[in-house]
């Protein structure tokens, strides 16, 4: 059970975090239409992370709901991805880590979907037609932009260029996952790793963009190693919690 | 056929909007009816929008789960308010582009109740409860008014109204329901809001320039003191009903009236912060412009891309 918690907050943590990420652009989109995009993006992240916490405080055991996971942990339990919380940028850098992340949650929700586990097979039923959305969403705005302008092509080669390194780690599968794998809960990761390839080639070529050289892969978000910039989503997100613990909202 | 000249245009017109017929984008119109519309319909859609700021303020800092939620679908439906609402503008043939430029540069105005600032949660609720509340209250009545777009607009706006005006008020009940700090909370956000509220309805009947005009026009159906009545009459028994003290101490009963009297408005405070010198009234524009200007690069990019494939098409 404490192996599928894990993994079950990872996910999970990837989706409050992006979430959070996004909802910091409501009201300064480029447009009217993005700023609703964005919104419902990162409404539809915050509904996929509560039902992933929630079901990760059940499979604990030790009466934690989702909020008690979402606002009460410490910075070093988090198991979101460095990618999701890499600041936003420009919208160009917003879009990209939105795609790169897209590509990799689609093709893991739909395999979930077969997971011998039950539960978390119906909930990433129920969450992926919202990504695919949000992949769609994420795929057009990087082809847009990427064989858009000079400055725009300059702009999303740079967020490609910044955010290609914490890509590998979006792969990444420990001891206990392989556990996982075997006995049909999770997909292996080299099949995530392979579709996600396929995708992420074909978008990046129509949109005229040239994948990194440089090769350096960073991570340690699935352990709780994160960036500095975790520490700043968590005083905003935790705040109320922890300025007035204990109470009703 | 014989070409009508103007008097009888406006006759026919004004025939029409006696008779409760809707005016419809192709028809004729006065050219006043035209710009008192999209003056109106702009500044409804500029509040939409730059309504958006002060709760978008929260959405990073809700208590929960569930609030942070509801509070982005709330925010987001005020962007879609925003978006009908500028089209209903361009019906009348005004641009989108520069509307939202009259709004930059200070011509267009908006709410004026977003130009104070949100300073604790308990501001959430109070905005839900007082702000959509009294917006309820404007629109209703919009629902009825003479220009179709408009009208039909409204009709889907104020379903939506409705249920932020419910959720605010949830979070006021569960906050003055909750521990002291959080009781003293709602007070003070009711205390800050509540004459910024009355003050959403504009001026008193007496100095209110468009009013006579627009009720002619069936645009307006009440006038502003009539809708604050309601709007006073409606939100004090659910101060009352959840303990909280509205903050005007002229405020009483009046048992041959039915209705609540209630204290002097500071007109001083409402014009200064109609002409820009509210505790927000900057940072909203600049906040407003920077996301035009830091788009810019985006649209550009959008509308080449777009050229490039139709010229890929046509090739």
């Amino acid at each position: 059970m404490s192996t599928l918690f894990n993994y079950i907050l990872k996910i999970g943590d990837d989706s409050l975090i992006l979430g959070h990420r996004l909802s910091e652009w409501c009201g300064h989109g480029p447009i009217l239409e993005e700023d609703i995009a964005m919104t419902n993006i990162a409404l539809d992240l915050v509904g996929q992370a509560t039902t992933l916490l929630n079901y990760a405080g059940e499979m604990e055991g030790k009466g934690r709901d989702a909020d008690a996971l979402a606002f009460l942990r410490f910075d070093r339990e988090y198991r979101n991805l460095l990618l999701v919380e890499q600041p936003n940028g420009d919208f160009g850098m917003t879009m990209m880590r939105q795609f790169l992340f897209d590509a990799y949650r689609l093709p893991l929700l739909e395999r979930l979907q077969k997971s011998s586990d039950v539960s978390l097979a119906a909930i990433a039923e129920k969450s992926l037609k919202e990504t695919k959305y949000h992949l769609k969403h994420s795929s057009e705005w990087v082809i847009r932009l990427g064989d858009g302008t000079e400055e725009s092509h300059r702009r999303v080669q740079d967020a490609l260029d910044t955010l290609w390194r914490y890509t590998d780690e979006l792969f990444q599968e420990d001891d206990a996952e392989k556990e996982l794998v075997v006995s049909g809960v999770i997909p292996p990761m080299s099949e995530i790793r392979e579709a996600w390839n396929a995708n992420v080639n074909r978008v990046l070529e129509e949109a005229t963009l040239t994948i990194p050289t440089n090769n350096w892969k960073h991570s340690g978000g699935r352990k709780g190693m994160h960036s500095e910039h975790l520490g700043y989503i968590l005083a905003e997100l935790q705040y109320m919690q922890r300025a007035y613990p204990n109470m009703e909202w | 056929m014989k070409e009508l000249n103007l008097n009888e245009l406006e006759r026919r017109f004004q025939e029409k909007i006696d008779k409760d017929i809707k005016i419809e984008p192709n028809d004729w119109m006065p050219e006043n009816y035209r710009q008192t519309l999209i003056r109106q319909i702009s500044q409804h859609a500029h509040s939409e929008i730059v309504g958006m700021l002060p709760e978008g303020n929260w959405i990073t800092r809700a208590p929960n789960l569930r609030r942070k939620a509801v509070l982005l679908a709330k925010v987001q439906d005020e962007a879609g308010h925003g978006l009908y609402l500028y089209s209903a503008t361009e019906t009348l043939g005004a641009d989108r582009e520069e509307t939202i430029d009259d709004l930059h540069s200070g011509k267009a105005k908006y709410s004026s109740i977003f130009n104070y600032p949100t300073l604790t949660w308990a501001d959430m609720g109070a905005i839900g409860w007082l702000v959509d509340g009294a917006a309820i209250m404007n629109q209703v009545p919009l629902c009825r008014c003479s220009y179709g777009p408009y009208a039909r607009a409204m009709v889907r706006v104020c379903k939506e109204e409705s249920f932020h005006q419910r959720q605010g008020f949830e979070i006021m009940t569960t906050l003055a329901n909750g521990t002291p700090e959080q009781k003293a909370m709602a007070q003070d956000a009711l205390n800050r809001f509540w004459w910024p509220a009355l003050m959403m309805f504009g001026p008193n009947d007496a100095d209110s320039k468009h009013t006579e005009q627009s009720m002619r026009w069936k645009i307006k159906r009440h006038s502003n003191d009539e809708l604050r009545q309601q709007f006073v009459d409606v939100t004090v028994p659910q101060a009352e009903m959840i303990g909280l003290t509205v903050p005007d101490k002229d405020l009483k009963f009046n048992e041959q009236t039915g209705h609540y009297e209630y204290g002097e408005i500071n007109w001083d405070e409402f014009w200064e912060v109609v002409k820009g010198n509210g505790p927000c009234n900057k940072d909203r524009i600049d906040v407003r412009r920077k996301a035009k200007e830091d788009g810019e690069w985006v649209r550009e990019a959008a509308n080449a891309f777009a050229e490039k494939r139709a010229r890929k098409k046509s090739a």
